[in-house]
């Protein structure tokens, strides 16, 4: 038999293995999820959870697909938090701060408290990347925001009510639309392909009988 | 860290670490990839497999755990739902709420239509979001579109429907255009470049990345898109069963609630199933690197009202799934990491292949190593291979694994190891559905009018493997198409009387098949309440 560690389900207990993660963990005591489990990889931010160490006063933050359960672990997941989620034309907004002043004005009222920071279940420097936003340092902010898995902890977590994953995506946007350099050989490419350029080649390769397309296949040159 | 377990190969690799980056594995011939295959990959297992008895497929073999859903009851009957008030009403119903279906939205509501998107987790639950390593596109002057199609339709085993496959390659750099000027972050150099690297099979560097969340960054742009559009998202909602109207078209869907189970009918004049993959099918008892609603529920929505299927019998098994530790068994290791340098190494230290043939012949060499030619690593939880991450930095510089691949850093640190110092263990892990439904190159299936497919769910553009990054770039491709073209069919549609007739013509064929189950479907969700420590 596996060793079992205790743990708190939104209160109540289970002894459960101790190598699962706590979404797992959820699984072997019989949750069938719906809610609070999304790629069950670390990517899509569905299973924010905050956790406490019975005996310890820290609150922690998690993603349940991500952490092994451990014992005496008091759990509650949240699958839902209620993010300000502003709607704008990413073609007619400002490219500077006022788009933030217009859009999430809270970022100002940052009282810098760094819980944030604190409870990010990515280990960003929040508070940080928000400073960034406030200043309209939007290639900062989009870089130290980057891995944002927009499970809205931190927000949950903020006396002054900021959105940060919301205006982190506002931001990466920005960037990547109006601030990062822009890219010759894929305007280029895209001309040529509407005029055709490559009609005759592409062409031929749809009628190209299978035994001449794998002559051309296992010939072909590869980059080094 | 690992454990003692592991030291004794641990160090056979790090001692030929140098050796082995200056090594430069030969390619293995057409006849050597066939032959691998054709004794590893688990596609030629036959004894997986199960013929179709019913259905427009009928006589086609397919994953025994697909042929069970694909001839399954219905979820409902008939008389469960009232079609003459129908809750929603739309001109174009979008099925599935990840990058094919945004795509979809987002341009069918450009092109002015009545969009809806239907979900069953929420928006953004999706493959598209855990894709790590990047979208092609032959956009660089030593390349071109005729080149992309070369590559991709001979990584396909020269099955691809080719009409398809020249539409993915030829919109394939106006698609990263359009993802950058909806703000998605390209990896670029300082003058705009974009920063490309080779994928398993393609002869031109053409990978575009956003770090390693490549497909994470897009979806939540996409995502952010439609909700700035208002096009209305109704979430932890599946469409369990297809509606058709009197003259046999698509004319909406059977919605359930997925936490109250509460049934709702939607009309549409036009529908586009974008309902993605079927990782969590676990076909053969694979792991998956796939998302938690991965069940191949559009297959069986379009199989049921006669929809055909193309290449059903094909998946792709990714080669690194992380095979240690056992938290993230499974879980997707991006090919980029071999694109960056790593080689795939045995226990004895030794580089067995390329690192980047295809992933259909990459897999079953690592399934050869581990089994037939007994030079896997125990990991107790089968065998794996090292894939030998820390060359990355001596080959890119200190630093490029925070640059280029940080979730992956991210994902293996939690578990104490160190990817920059210390090697990882992969075996190959269930990723991708080749096949899906067939359509013409509206994304129309080739038989039920006015039903649209987009993204994982459509079988025939890759043909029967498909290469890293084509993936990303068709739900973009055929997502946008289907959108554009759902929108403008529904400009001349005049829907009749909705029926759900096709549920009792479905039942009637199980039974005179004599076919004798007790399972409904779609399965729209994994069943992992048993008390397994996976």
């Amino acid at each position: 038999m596996e060793n079992t560690v205790n743990i708190f389900l939104f209160g109540k207990k289970y002894a459960v293995p101790e190598n699962l993660t706590i979404m797992t963990a959820m699984e072997y005591a019989g949750y069938q999820l719906v809610r609070g489990c999304g790629c069950r990889n670390g990517f899509c931010g569905a299973c924010a959870t905050i956790y406490r160490i019975k005996g310890d006063r820290e609150l922690h933050a998690c993603l349940a697909c991500q952490t092994k359960v451990q014992d005496n672990m008091y759990i509650a997941t949240l699958p839902f938090f209620p993010l300000v989620k502003e709607v704008y034309d990413i073609n007619k907004i400002p490219v500077n701060e006022t788009v933030m002043m217009q859009l999430y004005p809270e970022i100002y009222a940052c009282i810098g408290c760094n819980a944030c920071t604190k409870a990010c279940t990515q280990g960003l420097n929040v508070m940080q990347y928000i400073a960034y936003a406030q200043r309209g340092d939007f290639e900062k902010c989009a870089e130290e925001s980057f891995d944002c898995v927009m499970c809205g902890v931190c927000s949950s977590r903020c006396p002054a009510g900021i959105s940060h994953p919301q205006v982190a995506m506002l931001a990466r946007r920005i960037n990547g639309k109006y601030l990062a350099p822009g890219c010759g050989h894929l305007e280029d490419r895209v001309k040529e392909i509407k005029n055709g350029d490559f009609n005759d080649l592409i062409e031929a390769l749809m009628q190209k009988p299978i035994e001449e397309m794998k002559e051309l296949y296992n010939n072909r040159e590869i980059e080094k | 860290m690992y454990s003692e377990q592991f030291s004794e190969s641990l160090a056979l690799v790090e001692a030929s670490r140098e050796k082995n980056i200056a090594l430069e594995p030969v390619r293995m011939t057409a006849e050597q990839k066939e032959n691998v295959l054709a004794s590893f990959h688990p596609d030629y297992k036959t004894d997986e497999f199960s013929v179709l008895t019913i259905g427009p497929n009928k006589g086609d073999k397919v994953p025994k755990e697909l042929a069970e859903i694909l001839q399954a009851h219905s979820r409902i009957t008939a008389d469960s739902v009232c079609l003459d008030k129908p809750d929603y009403e739309t001109d174009v119903l979008i099925i599935g709420g990840g990058g094919a279906g945004a795509s979809a939205a987002i341009e069918a509501h450009e092109a002015g239509a009545d969009v809806m998107v239907v979900t069953k987790l929420r928006m953004g639950d999706a493959n598209t979001m855990m894709a790590e390593g990047g979208i092609q596109a032959a956009d660089k002057p030593n390349d071109s579109p005729a080149i992309h199609f070369v590559d991709a339709f001979g990584g396909g085993h020269f099955a691809a429907k080719r009409e398809l496959l020249s539409k993915l390659v030829c919109d394939a750099p106006e698609a990263i255009q359009w993802l950058s000027e909806l703000g998605v972050e390209f990896d670029k150099e300082a003058d705009g470049t974009m920063i490309t690297t080779h994928g398993g099979g393609t002869s031109r560097k053409r990978m575009h990345a956003a770090k390693d969340y490549s497909g994470a960054e897009i979806m939540r742009t996409l995502r952010d898109e439609v909700l700035n559009r208002n096009i209305p998202v109704v979430d932890f909602t599946a469409a369990i069963e297809l509606i058709l109207d009197e003259n046999g078209n698509a004319a909406g869907a059977v919605l359930m609630n997925m936490e109250t189970k509460e049934l709702l009918v939607a009309k549409a004049k036009t529908v586009i199933i974008a309902t993605g993959g079927a990782g969590r099918m676990h076909y053969q008892g694979f792991p998956t690197s796939n998302h938690y609603g991965a069940t191949a529920d559009g297959l069986v929505l379009g199989y049921r009202v006669g929809a055909k299927l193309l290449y059903a019998e094909t998946l792709q098994y990714h080669p690194t799934g992380v095979a240690f530790p056992e938290q993230i068994f499974g879980a997707l290791v991006t090919e980029k990491v071999r694109s960056l340098g790593a080689k795939l190494v045995n226990k004895n230290g030794e580089v067995f292949m390329h690192p980047l043939e295809t992933r259909d012949v990459t897999a079953a060499s690592i399934i050869r190593e581990c089994s037939e030619r007994g030079n896997g690593i125990a990991t107790g939880n089968g065998d794996g291979i090292w894939l030998d991450t820390p060359m990355i930095e001596m080959i890119g510089g200190e630093g490029t694994i925070m640059k280029r691949i940080p979730a992956m850093w991210r994902m293996f640190e939690k578990y104490g190891i160190d990817i920059r110092k210390e090697p990882i263990l992969i075996y190959p892990t269930l990723h991708y559905q080749n096949g899906g439904l067939d359509i013409d190159a509206n994304c129309m299936t080739t038989n039920i009018n006015n039903l649209f497919v987009a993204g994982e769910a459509v079988g025939g553009i890759h043909g029967k493997n498909r290469l890293m990054g084509n993936s990303l770039l068709d739900i973009i491709v055929f997502g946008r198409s289907a959108g554009k073209n759902a929108a403008a069919t529904a400009k001349n549609v005049t829907v009749g009387k909705l029926t759900l007739d096709h549920i009792a013509k479905f039942e009637k064929e199980i039974s005179d098949a004599g076919i004798e189950t007790e399972t409904v479907s779609p399965k729209l969700l994994p069943n992992y309440t048993t008390q397994k420590s996976i």
